[in-house]
């Protein structure tokens, strides 16, 4: 599964794609889980969301293999 | 959607193509906003930006944004123009543009646009000062 990094999350974790081969998180809590004990920076940023196939996700949404998964910073577009 | 243009470009904006586009013969009121690089921010002096952009995401954002406004301000055209890369100081960044049939709609369906904008589009400026560079929102 590729998960998209932006912003300062491209910078955290040295990738513009993650590529996850290992068991992938049921949900996004455990995506988020997930990626700040892989790359303990993540849980120094105030915040960010997630997207799941290019819409905002909430945590109890459940990740399929196939979806589109991006990791979004906080915005600062305009 | 016909009467709604989005786009995100790697190349400088143009007033005129947002206003062309806009421009109808049902309305009375035309409303632009440009948004600028400004030479400073919080005390210090920036070189340049540079706007990074998720960009099927950010125009499916700016889509809903178009959308709300043609509803509820009834907006008859919009344009929303967003630059990405490297954007130099006083050069543009975004451009919006409404074609109302009255003047107060306008400027209100103007301000939701931007204001908006900030909050929901996955959009990224990384500030160049002279001594360092920051994503903007995200500085420790």
């Amino acid at each position: 599964m590729k998960i998209l990094c932006f912003g300062i999350a491209k910078d955290i974790t040295g990738q513009d794609i993650i590529q996850l081969n290992e068991s992938v998180p049921e949900n996004v809590k455990d995506l988020r889980q997930w990626i700040e004990s892989v790359y303990p920076p993540m849980s120094a940023l105030k915040s960010y969301m997630v997207a799941v196939n290019q819409e905002y996700a909430a945590n109890g949404m459940t990740i399929k293999v196939s979806d589109e998964i991006a990791i979004i910073p906080p915005v600062s577009g305009g | 959607m016909e009467n709604i243009d989005i786009q995100i470009l790697d190349t400088p904006l143009s007033i005129d193509k947002s206003y062309d586009f806009v421009v109808h013969k049902g309305c009375g009121g035309i409303c632009l906003f440009v948004g600028t690089v400004r030479n400073h921010n919080k005390g210090e002096t920036v070189t340049h930006l540079d706007f990074e952009s998720y960009k099927p995401m950010a125009i499916k954002e700016l889509s809903k944004i178009a959308k709300a406004c043609s509803d509820y301000h009834k907006a008859e055209r919009i344009s929303i123009h967003h630059r990405v890369g490297h954007v130099g100081l006083k050069e543009k960044a975004v451009i919006i543009a409404v074609s109302t049939p009255h003047r107060t709609a306008a400027f209100e369906a103007c301000q939701y646009i931007i204001d908006t904008l900030k909050e929901t589009v996955p959009i990224w400026k990384k500030e160049h000062l002279e001594d360092g560079s920051f994503w903007v929102n995200a500085r420790p």
